[in-house]
């Protein structure tokens, strides 16, 4: 088990130095930072130019990318990392608020999905092809195939402008940010009422998701052969369900939390924008239409790192709990 | 010469693999439905000198003669007008014309360049087939968006590649951009159908009588994939539709000049509408994209069903 954790480790570290590398190379091709140097200073020296060159590594050719990649490696390990083009800041203050914002959504939706659909998948799985079962999966299915854009855009239509239309007043949920314009300090009250929209959007995907796989994760093992052996014993069907099955369906729905986690930070961006949440999604877009690199890269290596971290702790995780599956 | 079945007194009608599976495909009730909405909303959509009462860019009323912005749905106009009073149902056809050809045209790109791919791959394994998994696991440890975003400036910035895909944000820009995404899945899909198929029988027995690799993939590999391939193919279609309207709501839409308009720009416009109130710019266009998306979804629910009567649990 060390020896696997341990291995895969050592094998995160090179995929990470190699998708870091491609994406710098990306994202200098894409936007090209002295470009949006350039906009974002008007009348700039020659000199200057060289200066913003020479701090950021932006040498040309394929060495130069690759020394200007290790230039950049170099200052964003001992945290030194290059400022804003367009704010004229530092990056870190602000990467933190919206990765914070972010989590606090992406969580809060996650673990709502997670248990609603699962309850909804278990439900279903416990009388196959009946009423309910169809109902739950046809809803599943629907859930899934509206992007979030639409259903984010129709709660907005419904619950904030049409619902001060039909019955006066106030919306009843905001539809943008975190606190009404002005707030300042921390209001719990306020700050779920921003939040139920935006969740909304985020657990409709969530719970589509998780009420079908734990349907086919349950029904699969409901046809297992220990189930039987366990009914034959006399166990009680409670018992059989409980301590037997549900037990066993969730080893692979545990795997896919994981997962979902390491997605989470950079997988809210067309909710965070309808919605104007200040997470990493809205911090992405506002530094690609910018065409920031300095604001870009750390976000990118964020996104990258949750994702591979999430991958191996749901290997471990699955190991952890499937003492059928070998790791070597 | 008698038959063998004749001669022991029963009668076996035999029925093709391929009319299996059409008679399989004709049980899915949703599929069969959606071919036939789709079939309509294609020809609606191709007959637009019959089907659509105004022109792209042509206002339902004259602004001299009264108020034409931003109209309710009536009789005039069916689904409502726009800002500078357009017909929206009008203009609905005109932009599912193309995006349809998007969503289209970058799946088929997508089919060729994910089976080639997906088929040397699974064939030869070694390097070529480590690279292309790496590059693909790459891709998807980004949110879509975010590689969509990244690979349009990546594409946009090279020149030399101007005179193949266009300029930034054409419609042949969108396309080549969204291919790049739909091939590796055809091509997982692909991979995993000749890593499955390559040990059988009737391979082996193939290659025992002298078959090449090219032989074998094209003559037996293929022909045996076709269902998932075509399901690859209708996700990919779908992919690429939902794709370029999510762009648009973030304006990196497909700039299709001043003559047309897209499905995508029109539900990209939805965001603002919906704060201004106006009900009908929102539910249309949405109600059109989830009609165009749900009927492919379904048929290629159906064709998997179809095709591989196992993945459905045995039930089909």
């Amino acid at each position: 088990m060390i020896r696997f954790v341990l291995r895969r480790l050592l094998w995160a570290i090179p995929t990470l130095l190699l998708v870091t590398f491609l994406v710098y190379c990306a994202i200098r091709i894409g936007t090209d930072p002295v470009q949006s140097y350039k906009r974002a200073n008007s009348r700039l020296t020659a000199k200057k130019i060289a200066e913003f060159k020479e701090i950021n590594g932006l040498y040309e050719g394929f060495g130069g990318y690759v020394r200007g990649y290790f230039q950049w490696l170099k200052g964003f390990l001992t945290g030194d990392w290059s400022k804003s083009i367009f704010r004229n800041g530092d990056v870190w203050p602000v990467l933190k608020n919206a990765l914070a914002n972010t989590l606090v959504l992406g969580i809060t939706a996650s673990t709502l999905g997670i248990i609603i659909g699962n309850a909804l998948g278990v439900f279903a799985a416990l009388r196959p092809g009946r009423l309910r079962d169809t109902a739950v999966n046809s809803a599943a299915l629907v859930g899934l195939s509206i992007p979030p854009f639409v259903s984010a855009i129709i709660l907005q239509l419904v619950f904030a402008i049409y619902w001060q239309r039909w019955f006066g007043g106030g919306s009843l949920f905001p539809t943008s940010g975190v606190y009404p314009p002005g707030h300042s300090g921390f209001d719990l009250f306020l700050r779920i009422k921003h939040m139920v929209l935006p969740v909304t959007v985020v657990a409709i995907q969530t719970i589509a998701v998780y009420s079908r796989y734990m349907r086919a994760s349950l029904l699969d093992v409901m046809n297992s052969e220990y189930l039987r052996t366990a009914r034959s014993k006399g166990v009680s069907e409670r018992r059989v369900l409980v301590r037997h099955a549900l037990r066993n369906a969730l080893i692979p729905v545990t795997t896919l939390a994981f997962l979902e986690v390491g997605s989470i930070v950079g997988g809210l961006i067309i909710t965070e924008n309808l919605f104007e949440y200040p997470g990493m999604g809205r911090y992405f877009l506002n530094a690609y239409s910018s065409g920031d690199f300095p604001q870009l890269m750390p976000w990118m290596v964020i996104i990258v790192a949750s994702v591979i971290v999430f991958n191996l702790l749901a290997d471990i995780v699955y190991a952890f709990l499937d003492p059928r599956i070998r790791l070597d | 010469m008698i038959a063998a079945d004749e001669l022991v007194g029963i009668t076996v009608a035999s029925v093709s693999p391929r009319k299996q599976a059409y008679l399989r495909f004709k049980e899915h009730k949703a599929a069969v439905g959606s071919v036939f909405v789709l079939t309509v909303l294609v020809l609606a959509v191709l007959l637009t000198p019959l089907t659509a009462r105004y022109g792209v860019n042509e206002p339902v009323i004259d602004i001299k003669v009264a108020k034409n912005q931003f109209l309710p749905p009536r009789s005039e106009a069916w689904f409502g007008t726009d800002d500078i009073g357009r017909d929206i149902y009008s203009r609905l056809l005109y932009g599912v014309r193309v995006s349809l050809l998007i969503g289209l045209a970058s799946a088929i790109i997508s089919v060729v360049i994910g089976v080639a791919v997906g088929a040397i791959a699974g064939l030869k394994g070694g390097l070529f087939d480590d690279i292309m998994m790496r590059v693909t696991d790459i891709f998807l440890a980004f949110p879509i968006l975010v590689s969509l975003l990244v690979m349009r400036n990546v594409l946009g910035a090279i020149s030399w590649m101007k005179p193949i895909i266009g300029e930034l944000s054409s419609v042949r820009f969108l396309i080549f951009l969204f291919a790049i995404f739909g091939w590796m899945g055809v091509a997982r899909v692909v991979r995993a159908q000749v890593l499955s198929m390559r040990e059988r029988e009737f391979i082996e027995a193939s290659r025992a009588i002298g078959a090449k690799n090219g032989h074998i993939i094209i003559r037996h590999m293929l022909p045996n994939s076709v269902g998932p391939i075509l399901v690859a193919l209708s996700l990919s279609v779908v992919g690429a539709i939902i794709s370029e309207s999510t762009l648009s709501l973030f304006g990196y839409g497909p700039n299709v000049g001043a003559g047309s308009t897209s499905l995508g720009l029109l539900v990209g416009g939805s965001a603002k509408a919906a704060r201004a109130g106006y009900w009908w710019l929102v539910v249309f266009p949405f109600a059109a994209l989830l009609i165009i998306t749900l009927c492919i979804s379904f048929i290629g629910d159906g064709l998997r069903d179809a095709t591989e009567p196992k993945a459905s649990g045995g039930r089909a």
